[in-house]
């Protein structure tokens, strides 16, 4: 039995008005990977925040243990010191800096101030090596994917002699491959004798990596599961305290006449004007049908959607557009909205919704015509449509007046999907509509999703998790490097084959389409 | 510091919103901060009255206040307005000496014939106002250069035509009476004056100049009808919260507020009626802070700029079209910055090269005391007005008990810096 490498007792943490852990127990040991898992605003990063000292001692009740010393971190430079290094959500990396000099950032090669960028680069060459990243050290972030990038971020951590690795949610934002290559190493890590602890929403990855798990919800400690208890149901049942029988709401498509068409979608990269991006795309929607868009990232599905919605993406963009069978003109995303297409963007914090303002002016904000006559806004026309999208989306908030920005990411995605309800759309387009958001919220924005396709609406479902889109669609288009590889009825459809149309559409020459 | 959302029970779909129902608490955290920074604004003044032995609500020196301050508030509308959408505008001092001395150069020396009228000038000069920040404007939101660049070269280039326009160094003057009138005039009596107390009549027969009350009706009548007007604004705006089902602020909050208000205004009222009335640049200076809350608060236009301050990208993937949004913002700004010029030069009687000079650093410090963020989006017309007031308090407080300007810098730039400092560490603490 290995030893107990950390140990976190009975740690409460209040915010004003909000006791966000209370008596949270975990207990980590030596050598494994035990992961956290719980909804979002269970209180996962707020833990994690207490043990690597963001939030300083005295700021919560409880006990750090630490190789059996208690201990008192004042800052995170505290934490380092013993080897605890947690790599948060969002990276920390200066994009304008090198590789090199980011892995040593704070803990730089130096004598009296002055860098030694010979040790500096070699020492960052052997820690790529040890991440499995092949870049030169000189390289800057901003050059590197997010994968890469990720991958900078523990090398950095290496770099400070962890023992005790945080993960983040580090899979967030990284594609199939980056996000198994980033497991993997996690695992090659456990063999050299690190302990790792991994925050996750992702469930088959907790199962696949996780030696234990512990379940958090509002803010306590449910249970901690063993190797051989864990199962995605038991996970969920625990998370959300109750069992999910249906991950996806019953539905009974009525599809009606086809309301939206695109024809020969060409778009151009912004930047590079020469690179298609989109190659020539068909597609159409049904009255009250919801398709699906599945395909890797970097497909260009984001990149086909903003460039419909108001050329918001691209450059030199041709192609048609039809509302029931009329040509129509897109090209302000004011003249899209119009025509009453609404997109849902995947990125709510950067393009989605203005944080440092309330729910009620977020949801008015596509349609202030709606809440205002001759441009002068009637507050309580509005605070009327705030309350009632509030209702209807189950909005959990303390008032309409919260600021955005203090709303979990669920109730977020809630307040962005209220904003284009209210602009009535015809057409929906749901980039990854339940990106980074829990089970239980998820359940609430299928359920969103069905009432209005039964309401006579069109939707699009872009979605990177293939469960999802089989579970809610009924008509699955896949897409693969800018270009329709495949067309397949839900009721049809399986990951192997959506997968197979995706490998298969890489090899197929220019122009040609396989459906 | 991020703090994470209430752990709501989970039980099924939960409604938990409040329906509006109680006075919403952000609501009220920011009208507390409005409060604050008056409440802040009558402590300085209060402070001042005793250090001043009393002068600083003189009606005379009230009446200069206002005129001497004016320019700083009606420019400081308008940079609330480039602040709030995240950008800055440096050249506002500099646009308003060159208007200035366009103004002076069309009413003295150039004898345009009717184009040398003042109510004319005028016009042209706010359009040509309207013109200087269409130009900058264009290339902050067209072309996405830093606002900070381009009106730090429009402050040096309208500096420098101001001086060219002035025959290098000269001043022009004198201005036509009714173009002074714009700065140092008051009101028209139309309904006549009315002694309170008779002035005292010394041995020789003569009356004794300030003595006795002799007030300006019409100021009065008007002072009254705003007060009546404010009064009655509240009571529908109550009433048709109520009548929505919404449950308005506590009756007697409400009627603490507005008597408090009310009564400060009548006060002010009165000393102006006890001098010579309301000034006329108190009135125009009125006017548009009620026209700049108006749109900031209740016009489409007026939310877009707070979106668009508060998440550009955002804004523009719902439909705002946010260039030509900061282009008006910018028009604002130089129509603004030539009245501000104007206001200058009535009240100088004449053009002279300096107009202006550093009122940018004011009119931006104005701002941010009154609450704006730097980063856009967050920011009140009332809070840059009572910002501006808090400055002219202390430039006029100081002035009369002999402190050196140099150290009047001082103080005021501490006064900045604590403003800010003040409010960050509030907005942590909530």
């Amino acid at each position: 039995m290995a030893s107990t490498i950390l140990e976190m007792r009975d740690i409460t943490k209040t915010f004003p008005g909000v006791k966000a852990l209370s008596n949270v127990n975990l207990r980590v040991e030596e050598g494994e990977i035990h992961a956290i898992v719980g909804e979002n605003g269970a209180g996962k990063s707020t833990l994690m925040k207490v043990l690597s000292g963001v939030y300083p001692t005295g700021t919560y009740e409880g006990q750090i243990l630490y190789s059996g010393q208690e201990c008192h971190f004042r800052g995170i430079h505290d934490s380092e010191k013993l080897g605890i290094v947690i790599i948060h959500q969002e990276l920390a990396l200066v994009p304008m800096l090198s590789i090199a000099e980011n892995v040593f950032l704070g803990n730089e090669n130096a004598k009296a101030g002055v860098i030694d960028w010979e040790l500096t680069e070699s020492r960052t060459a052997a820690l790529l090596e040890k991440v499995g990243l092949r870049e030169d050290p000189r390289t800057l972030i901003t050059d590197i994917g997010t994968g890469k990038q990720q991958l900078v971020e523990i090398a950095k951590a290496l770099a400070k002699d962890v023992k005790l690795l945080i993960l983040d949610e580090p899979t967030a934002s990284l594609s199939e491959k980056d996000s198994q290559a980033l497991l993997d190493l996690l695992l090659e890590f456990k063999r050299q004798g690190i302990t790792s602890i991994l925050i996750s929403h992702k469930l088959n990855e907790v199962k696949r990596v996780a030696d234990r798990v512990t379940v958090i919800r509002d803010g306590r400690t449910i249970e901690t599961l063993d190797r051989d208890e864990i199962t995605e149901d038991r996970i969920i049942t625990s998370m959300v305290g109750r069992a999910l029988d249906d991950r996806y709401p019953p539905r009974e498509p009525k599809i009606g006449k086809v309301i939206f068409e695109v024809k020969n979608w060409s778009v151009y990269h912004p930047l590079h004007s020469d690179r298609q991006v989109i190659k020539g795309i068909d597609i159409e929607v049904r009255e009250g049908e919801v398709v699906g868009i599945a395909g890797l990232m970097g497909a260009g599905r984001t990149e086909f959607a903003m460039s419909l919605f108001g050329r918001s993406y691209g450059l030199n963009i041709t192609g048609e557009v039809l509302l029931d069978g009329r040509p129509v003109d897109v090209s302000t995303v004011g003249k899209a909205v119009e025509h009453g297409i609404a997109y849902v963007t995947e990125d709510r914090k950067t393009y989605g919704l203005n944080l440092i303002d309330h729910i009620k002016h977020n949801i008015s904000l596509a349609n202030l015509k709606g809440v205002s006559r001759h441009g002068v806004i009637d507050d309580l026309r509005e605070l009327d449509v705030a309350n009632d999208y509030c209702r209807k989306t189950s909005i959990r908030a303390s008032s309409v007046y919260q600021l955005t920005g203090n709303l979990s990411g669920g109730n977020q995605q809630k307040v962005v999907l209220s904003k284009w309800l209210f602009a009535n759309p015809r057409l929906l387009i749901l980039d990854e509509p339940t990106r980074g958001i829990d089970v239980g919220a998820k359940y609430e924005i299928y359920t969103i999703i069905a009432r209005l396709a039964a309401e006579g609406r069109a939707i699009i479902v872009i979605s990177s998790e293939m469960p999802e889109l089989l579970g809610i669609t009924d008509r699955i288009y896949v897409m693969n490097e800018g270009r329709m590889v495949g067309e397949m009825p839900t009721a049809e459809a399986s990951q192997e084959k959506i997968m197979r149309a995706i490998v298969r559409g890489e090899s197929i020459p220019r122009g040609e389409m396989a459906s | 510091m991020s703090t994470e959302t209430s752990p709501t029970p989970r039980t099924g779909v939960a409604i938990e919103v409040n329906q509006g129902g109680r006075v919403p608490v952000s609501a009220l955290v920011t009208n507390l901060r409005e409060y604050g920074l008056v409440l802040a604004l009558i402590a300085i003044m209060i402070f001042f009255q005793f250090t001043t032995s009393g002068t600083l609500f003189k009606p005379v020196n009230l009446s200069n206040l206002v005129q001497q301050n004016s320019f700083i508030i009606v420019m400081a509308l308008g940079m609330l307005l480039v602040i709030v959408s995240g950008h800055i505008d440096l050249s506002v001092g500099s646009v308003a000496g060159f208007i200035g001395a366009v103004a002076a150069n069309m009413m003295v020396t150039w004898q345009l014939g009717i184009a040398s009228n003042p109510l004319v000038v005028t016009v042209l000069c706010l359009a040509l106002g309207g013109l200087i920040g269409a130009a900058q404007g264009y290339w902050v939101a067209y072309h996405r250069i830093p606002s900070f660049i381009v009106t730090l070269a429009g402050m040096l280039v309208f500096r420098g035509l101001c001086q060219a326009m002035l025959g290098g160094g000269l001043s022009i003057g004198p201005l036509p009476q009714g173009f002074k009138e714009l700065s140092s005039g008051f009101i028209p009596d139309i309904i006549g004056p009315l002694t309170l107390v008779p002035p005292v009549v010394n041995a020789a027969g003569k009356t004794i100049v300030g003595s006795g009350v002799t007030l300006h009706m019409t100021s009065v009548v008007l002072g009254l009808l705003v007060v009546a007007a404010y009064t009655w604004f509240g009571l529908r705006s109550r009433w048709a919260r109520e009548t929505r089902g919404y449950q308005a602020e506590p009756f007697a909050v409400f009627a603490v507020k507005t008597v408090v208000i009310s009564a400060l205004a009548l006060f002010l009222v009165y000393q102006f009626a006890s001098y010579k009335g309301i000034p006329i640049v108190l009135i125009l200076m009125a006017i548009l802070i009620g026209l700049f809350i108006f749109v900031t608060r209740r016009m489409t236009i007026g939310r877009r700029v707070y979106a668009m301050g508060g998440n550009a990208k955002a804004a523009q993937l719902s439909g705002i079209k946010t260039e030509r949004l900061t282009l008006l913002v910018f028009i604002n700004m130089g129509v603004l910055s030539a009245l501000g010029g104007l206001i200058i030069a009535a009240r100088l009687g004449q053009a002279v090269p300096q107009a202006g000079l550093g009122s940018e650093l004011d009119v931006i410090a104005a701002v941010f005391i009154g609450g704006a963020s730097a980063m856009g989006g967050v920011g009140q017309v009332m809070g840059a007005v009572v910002g501006g007031f808090i400055m002219g308090v202390m430039n006029n407080g100081m002035s009369i008990m002999g402190v050196n300007v140099d150290w009047q810098q001082v103080v005021k730039g501490l006064v900045l810096l604590g403003a800010v400092v003040f409010d960050v560490y509030n907005k942590n603490k909530a």
